[in-house]
């Protein structure tokens, strides 16, 4: 289905022409599917920060404690490390519709290396929390107050989770490269790769809001 | 050209993974919308006539006070059971995943939905989640018995197989998500050119706002079933007051999308409706723009009451009356509704067929449901109604006097357009009125039992409500057995069945302008559409459009 075939065509009663669109092949439809998918990713999270709202409105000193100990400049280079990493994968759809196959491949290994850098800062960050005995339901957890209880189950519930999407982000570029490899994905062919990188974009927007939110509510105040 | 010789979907089809020789792969496989359909169809009525079996045991368990059948364990389980199966894997599915995925592109002029491969994936996650149901009933200490709401803290707390039954209900979830993206798509993207949202079929409109409140609202109950699992294995504390968390934050949570779910249940039902009653009353609807932007704002206004179920949990009073009002403005667009079919009915010339009688049991039988709905929200009488029998009739009235009649409608009106063949019209009608008969002598005395104190999901009962339950175990026998006798009806139209032709009702809408039942892809040629979809004159169709989709004889 490479080949552009003549679209299907109608005509009304003054025999005006009417496309009649392809349901195997229609572009605004695969985008339009996906930014409705998109939308239930922001509802997903949106209840999650609803959650953190209410518990960060009553318990907003806890929270500020609890913050205190995360690690600002890790969180603060994953943040530019996953905004990096977008900047690449929109390299790679550019250079996909100018047909520069390659450096759309070498693009996406780039977006990829990136995420597995985020990956393993984020181990680090949960294994220094871990190894102070931080963690749902641990001992030392559950001796501190309330807030800080929830802080930390919120931070490994909501970290995790977007965790889980960089992992299947990296799981549907690689399948990205394997359909450029195939000729599925072309210069004229490119929807996958579209909603690939927004799909990206997305998983780094719901960052940009994780950070901030468990990071810097205790920034410039008293510690 | 000779009809016979025609091939329809049920001799050839597209497969996700090229051609199959076997029958059953080509079935379990297909990307045809109309295939996937009697998939649905067929798991979801399996599980039905399971929960309706569930149902009896617990009326029969209640036939008298004190133990009968089981203990009160088992009870708990059964209405959990009975809950989950009915919500989550028939009626949350229902009407859109069956008669949504048949007719849909037949309504519209379409050769398939847009993702006919995603449509395929929600039925195997649909499958996925029933196996995981099914599993959680014979591991471990049997299955959740919590009811179908998984309140916290006891939904955390219980030792029975909670994780499977959220996780069943999570990937359910998943498939409905994706159902609902894939018909807003459709309905967006594959209208027959011409036709405007204003010339779309009524059920089409129901179905779109039912697909949006399906890709808006079910996520939010997806994160928390999630959040529940978390609590239960990793004790994250959301919920867990001892933590700080909150039980009725999760009661939010829950109904933020489960009041929505049920106008996801209901839309679709009064699609039916509005496409079964401009065909036996032969003319055009009553206000059809009314009715197509009341299915809006209902789903709409119904993203804003859920709070309307907590009003006993703790909650400001203004609070609670800013929901009360909200609920009862659902009412409106629900009343214009009603008042646009009864103006339709009013001096036409009605056609007493099956599927008009159904949908004049559900004219009534929902109009009490619904009402006693704003009976329930009047904030005073809620504290003495809550989790009474009342609220367990009100709901059953609205789900299973408008949702389930209206797919038992659906059934008999299209069912010549699924076999090409017509049921016996006598021994359907006997059904009816049977079902019609059973289901409020089932309900109607448990309104009574509830506005006299007889609390729901109770095991036992104190003497003076005997009486009730030995009205209501009579009424769930005549039930059942006349929706066996139903479905046995059309089980012989399928076997036994008369021919009837393309259009057996006469009707206007596009699915019946092609053979029934419907070649793979539809339609040949596809019409242009610069008309409204219920024109009638003198009691005939206005237009014929066989001759334009057929298109020339040259195969």
């Amino acid at each position: 289905m490479t080949e552009t075939t003549t679209p299907e065509v109608i005509y009304d009663k003054e025999g005006n022409a009417h496309e009649v669109v392809d349901f195997n092949n229609d572009y605004t439809g695969a985008k339009l599917g996906f930014w409705l998918f998109l939308f239930t990713e922001l509802m997903l999270f949106g209840a999650m920060f609803l959650v953190f709202s209410f518990f960060f409105y009553r318990f907003s000193e806890d929270f500020v404690v609890a913050s205190n100990s995360l690690n600002l400049l890790l969180g603060g280079i994953n943040t530019i490390v996953l905004l990096v990493s977008t900047y690449f994968m929109g390299i790679s759809l550019l250079s996909i519709k100018q047909n520069n196959i390659e450096k759309s491949k070498k693009m996406i290994y780039l977006t990829i290396v990136l995420s597995i850098i985020f990956l393993t800062i984020k181990y680090f960050e949960w294994m220094a929390e871990i190894n102070h005995g931080i963690y749902p339901d641990s001992e030392a957890l559950n001796i501190l107050s309330k807030g800080e209880i929830l802080f930390f189950g919120l931070y490994f519930t909501m970290t995790g989770f977007h965790g889980i999407h960089i992992i299947v982000g990296i799981g549907v570029m690689l399948w990205a490269i394997k359909l450029i490899n195939n000729k599925k994905i072309t210069a004229k062919k490119y929807v996958v790769l579209e909603n690939i990188a927004l799909y990206w974009d997305i998983v780094h927007l719901v960052w940009v809001f994780l950070f901030p939110l468990f990071y810097m509510i205790s920034f410039g105040g008293a510690s | 050209m000779n009809e016979k010789l025609k091939k329809s979907f049920y001799d050839e089809t597209h497969t996700v993974f090229g051609h199959h020789e076997s029958k059953f792969l080509q079935w379990i496989f297909t990307i045809d919308h109309k295939r996937i359909a009697l998939l649905y169809l067929v798991v979801m009525m399996s599980f039905f006539i399971i929960a309706i079996f569930v149902a009896l045991s617990m009326r029969m368990e209640l036939f008298s006070p004190g133990q009968q059948i089981m203990d009160p364990n088992t009870y708990n389980q059964a209405f959990t059971l009975h809950g989950v199966i009915m919500i989550f894997l028939f009626v949350i599915p229902g009407i859109p995943a069956v008669f949504g995925n048949f007719l849909l592109p037949l309504l519209i002029g379409a050769r398939d939905v847009s993702f006919p491969r995603l449509n395929l994936l929600s039925w195997w996650l649909y499958m996925l989640g029933a196996i995981l149901a099914v599993i959680s009933l014979f591991v471990g200490q049997g299955f959740a018995d919590t009811g179908w709401t998984f309140y916290a803290p006891y939904s955390v707390q219980t030792g029975t197989n909670v994780i499977f039954a959220l996780t069943a209900a999570y990937i359910l979830g998943l498939a409905s998500i994706l159902t609902g993206i894939n018909f807003v798509v459709t309905v967006h993207r594959l209208r027959a050119p011409g036709m405007d949202f204003f010339k779309m079929p009524l059920f089409v409109w129901g179905l779109y706002s039912t697909a949006w409140i399906q890709i808006l609202a079910t996520p939010v109950v997806g994160i928390t079933l999630i959040l529940v699992i978390l609590e239960r294995t990793l004790g994250i504390g959301i919920f867990d007051p001892s933590k700080g968390g909150d039980p009725i934050l999760y009661e939010h949570l829950f109904w933020i999308y489960s009041h929505p779910a049920v106008y996801l249940m209901i839309l679709p039902a009064f699609g039916v409706v509005s496409e079964i009653l401009p065909t036996f009353c032969r003319r055009t609807i009553f206000g059809y723009r009314s009715i197509a932007i009341s299915s809006a704002l209902i789903a709409i206004i119904g993203y804003l009451v859920w709070g309307h179920h907590l009003f006993t949990s703790g909650m400001s009073e203004w609070t609670k009356i800013i929901f009360a009002f909200l609920t009862f403005f659902v009412a409106i667009p629900t009343g214009v509704k009603f008042f646009d079919w009864v103006a339709t009915m009013y001096k036409a010339s009605i056609i007493f067929s099956t599927p008009m009688l159904w949908v004049i049991g559900t004219i009534i039988t929902f109009a009490i449901g619904g009402l006693t709905g704003l009976t329930l929200v009047t904030l005073g009488v809620d504290v003495h109604l809550h989790d009474t029998y009342f609220v367990v009739a009100h709901f059953h009235y609205t789900i299973f006097g408008g949702v389930v009649f209206m797919l038992f409608a659906a059934m008999h009106y299209w069912f010549p357009k699924f076999t090409g063949k017509m049921y016996c019209e006598s021994k359907a009608k006997k059904a009816f009125y049977g079902i019609f008969i059973g289901f409020n002598t089932l309900w109607f005395p448990m309104f009574l039992a509830g506005a006299y104190g007889m609390p729901r999901r109770y095991f036992d009962y104190l003497p003076e409500f005997e009486i009730y339950h030995k009205i209501a175990g009579v009424g769930a026998v005549i039930t059942i057995a006349s929706i066996l006798y139903m479905l046995y009806v059309l089980y012989k139209g399928v076997k036994e069945g008369e021919p009837c032709g393309n259009n057996p009702w006469n009707s206007t809408t596009l699915e019946w302008q092609i053979s029934s039942p419907p070649p793979l892809e539809n339609f040949k040629n596809i019409p242009y559409i610069d008309f409204g979809p219920y024109e009638y004159e003198k009691g005939q169709p206005k237009r014929d459009l066989t001759k334009i989709i057929e298109g020339g004889n040259d195969d």
